[in-house]
């Protein structure tokens, strides 16, 4: 096949490897993916190995994640990193309420997961009981090696559309349906902006 | 070296006012509630001008009958343990207040070591034991509206049993 | 450095010798020229008054949260703070965010597994809490006068080698706050080198459960000279570049000096220790003024600061670390050979290739490990120099295998209440630095 040098020049000949065709969701899926921002809620000990895990030995910016951002709501993923207590639990469960959807969960350490050593008064016995998880991340404090797995592990997720699939079976997230239109139907324009 | 031996024939070492014991060669000064603010006054005076720690032990479940107290004290269930340092004379001395079930209250000590503010705002917080002329007596670690006081040997821990997968329940 | 104690000399004035009043007669109010710099409003209160109605008045002051989820508060710490306008008037620290109930947790732990419960109270320097437990059961057993010369010379390594972490960590927050994003970068550059070699002698990269009471938990790896050497031969030229990036810069300089100033006797009256003490000009650091360990065997400078401000912290701080490399190369050179723990049966569990040969060694090690070796009754304090401040430890033993009362004195802790007297009358800008020149840990602030 000969190079291309101008799309204008080969036409539709061009067409296989000038374009990329897909679904929008796969599309949307992908840059989902690929560019989700952590909200900071570094509790404890786990905080200090995710802020190993930003900084340039283990690069987060690789995965388009070096970016945390301290407003939930701008904010797509919640690493619950450390020991919930009591008193913080209501903080947290505020702070969760504030993301906007799509919004996921990664319960980073033993303490997040299961209340860990600290099986007491004190801790929440496992951030599930607050927020839904979609990774839990094992270890005291998990290396950022493992961290990061449970991060690419939740990317796939993403992009397989996996997680997606339960919410829109079970009626969570954003209640946003798609009806699909039957083939020859007369439809209305629908014009943006308007209700 | 557990027992405080008491030799009669010598007078009990005084410091302040208080009875001296030795733990473990670090010397403790047993005060009672009613002198501990002039004891305090005293230490501050001798070069005692840091209050480094403030807390207190429930000796509800203590299992030895041996509390290392000099002969003219009588242990209560609670304890009051300061530990005070002196930058001059490089020293550390430790103070121990008997406190009983049922008058859990000590004047505080936040006009002489502003430092203890949130220290006894612990130890109330932990031991339900009063500081009277305390500026802000509230709960400090757990939530305001707790009821209960942890580290108390009558609260218990806590404990959520485990229950592993697939175990016989 | 003198210090700046009071002295009860008499003063000669006009109207002849006047006596200083003892210092047991000031109250708080005259040794912290207590003007209500310290909110004391409950929390119920301070959101009743934020949903008040508001009166159209120049004067009003607003009550607003700083906090607990914050990027600049260090972990879980809230803080209410009274503004006018962009000032700041009064503060109220609001902890236990991260209450963790590690003190009644302790009593359920035996003395082997004290370890892993007091590491995680200050995770910026876990070998600090675990040296102070240690040498605390230590104490009570009566052993400290026969842990091996390597055994402590391998823990004052580690224990210099976490200052050093510690305070790069510091390095790395303290840069982000004011701004300087990159420092973030390196400093966790600077840490991830000592990381990897705890990683290498203790198996963690935190939360080691390393030093233990009798010793510690293994010997040094072979090689190890030359990974500390890497270490500290690194280090001096990124020093260096901090020295150029931050401490000579003209808007660091601005934006730390005169920040967040403390008075010694506001340090000394508050129990503050640590960094905080030392900027106010009293030089007391517990390695050379009440030495444990081989402290008074080594050389090293004592750094301090002068104007009690964010600046001098920071600056110690970063001087700190190039003592703690002085203290390293000399305990590279004075490290004997021998044993890394004591030989006490009772205490330390046997060499695992024993337990195959020696059913009295398989005896003890299970005793060790299941029920835990018994402690005689009794209680002691020590404190430690942590990179914080005064670390302590509190133990109360009744005889039985768990502590009866373990209480750590925790150096944030007690910093926390100097934040309202240092922020005073500053910016909110400026509430940022003080908090990042207290370097609170909120693991060991509530544990």
């Amino acid at each position: 096949m000969a190079i291309v040098r101008d799309v204008l020049d080969d036409g539709l000949g061009g067409l296989e490897h000038n374009f990329l065709t897909g679904r929008v969701e796969d599309l949307v899926k992908w840059s989902r993916s690929r560019s989700s921002w952590a909200a900071t809620f570094g509790l404890a000990c786990c905080a200090i190995e995710m802020m190993g895990t930003g900084a340039a030995h283990y690069d987060l910016a690789r995965f388009g994640m070096e970016v945390f951002r301290a407003s939930p709501r701008q904010a797509d993923i919640m690493i619950v990193a450390g020991r919930v207590s009591q008193k913080m639990a209501p903080v947290m469960r505020q702070v969760y309420d504030q993301m906007m959807e799509p919004k996921w969960v990664i319960s980073m350490g033993v303490c997040a997961s299961t209340g860990g050593m600290f099986n007491n008064y004190a801790i929440v016995q496992g951030v599930d009981q607050i927020v839904p998880v979609d990774v839990y991340a094992p270890g005291c404090p998990p290396t950022p090696e493992t961290l990061i797995h449970a991060i690419e592990t939740l990317h796939q997720l993403i992009e397989d559309g996996e997680i997606m699939r339960r919410r829109a079976a079970t009626g969570a997230g954003a209640n946003v349906h798609i009806t699909e239109i039957a083939a020859g139907a007369t439809t209305t324009p629908i014009v943006l902006g308007a209700r | 070296m557990s027992e405080a031996v008491v030799d009669t024939s010598v007078p009990a070492e005084q410091l302040y006012g208080c009875e001296v014991t030795y733990s473990r060669g670090e010397k403790v000064i047993h005060a009672s509630r009613e002198n501990y603010i002039a004891t305090l006054k005293k230490a501050i005076d001798d070069s005692f001008t840091m209050c480094t720690d403030l807390t207190a032990v429930d000796f509800l479940t203590y299992a030895s009958p041996n509390r290392q107290l000099p002969s003219s004290v009588v242990g209560q269930r609670f304890e009051i343990v300061l530990n005070l340092i002196s930058l001059e004379r490089r020293e550390r001395l430790r103070l121990r207040v008997q406190i009983a079930d049922g008058e859990e209250s000590l004047p505080t000590a936040f006009d002489l070591y502003p430092g203890t503010e949130a220290m006894e705002r612990e130890v109330f917080d932990m031991f339900g034991i009063h500081f009277e002329g305390h500026p802000d007596p509230s709960r400090i670690l757990m939530p305001e509206d707790w009821e209960g006081h942890p580290l108390r040997k009558d609260f218990s821990v806590g404990r959520i049993p485990v229950q592993f997968k697939g175990a016989p329940s | 450095m003198t210090s700046n104690l009071i002295t009860a000399t008499p003063a000669a004035t006009g109207e002849g010798p006047q006596e200083m009043r003892s210092r047991s007669e000031l109250t708080a109010k005259e040794v912290l020229r207590e003007v209500g710099s310290v909110l004391r409003m409950s929390e119920k209160d301070a959101a009743e008054l934020t949903s008040s109605p508001v009166e159209n008045d120049e004067e009003q002051t607003m009550i607003i949260n700083m906090g607990p989820q914050h990027p600049s508060t260090h972990g879980v710490l809230r803080l209410m703070l009274e503004l006018q306008g962009e000032k700041v008037l009064r503060c109220k620290p609001i902890i236990g965010y991260l209450h963790t109930g590690m003190e009644k947790q302790g009593e359920e732990l035996t003395y082997m597994q004290g370890g892993t419960n007091v590491t995680r109270m200050d995770y910026a320097s876990p070998l600090n809490n675990e040296l102070v437990f240690s040498l605390a059961v230590e104490k009570l057993l009566g052993i400290d006068g026969d842990i091996p010369e390597r055994a402590t010379w391998m823990r004052m390594l580690l224990s210099e080698l976490n200052r050093m972490s510690s305070h790069l960590l510091f390095m790395a927050t303290n840069g982000m706050d004011m701004g300087a994003v990159s420092m973030m970068i390196y400093g966790w550059r600077e840490r991830e080198e000592v990381l990897r070699f705890f990683q290498k002698v203790t198996g963690l990269r935190m939360n080691h459960n390393f030093i233990r009471p009798g010793g510690l938990a293994a010997d040094l790896p072979a090689g190890w000279r030359d990974d500390v050497l890497a270490i500290l031969e690194g280090l001096p030229a990124r020093l260096a570049e901090y020295d150029v990036l931050m401490t000579n810069q003209p808007i660091w300089r601005e934006r730390l000096q005169g920040v967040g100033v403390i008075t010694a006797e506001e340090a000394v009256a508050l129990g503050t220790s640590g960094p905080i003490l030392r900027s106010a000009g009293i030089a007391w650091d517990l390695r050379r003024d009440l030495p444990y360990l081989k402290y008074d065997e080594v050389e090293f400078d004592v750094i301090v600061g002068s104007y009690g401000d964010a600046f001098d912290r920071y600056a110690i701080r970063l001087n700190e670390i190039r003592e703690s490399m002085k203290i390293v190369y000399q305990i590279l050179d004075k490290m004997p050979s021998g044993d890394y723990r004591i030989q006490d049966k009772k205490v330390t569990p046997p060499p695992r290739a024993r337990i195959d040969e020696s059913m009295e060694a398989l005896i003890h090690h299970f005793k060790i490990f299941t029920e835990g070796f018994k402690v005689p009754e009794g209680e002691v304090y020590v404190g430690i120099e942590s990179p914080r401040g005064e670390i302590g430890c509190f133990i109360v033993s009744d005889g039985s295998p768990k502590p009866y009362r373990i209480h750590m004195r925790a150096p944030s802790f007690v910093n926390i209440q100097a934040l309202p007297h240092m922020m005073r009358d500053g910016l909110i800008a400026d509430a940022v630095a003080v908090i990042s020149s207290v370097d609170p840990v909120l693991g060991e602030v509530d544990r």
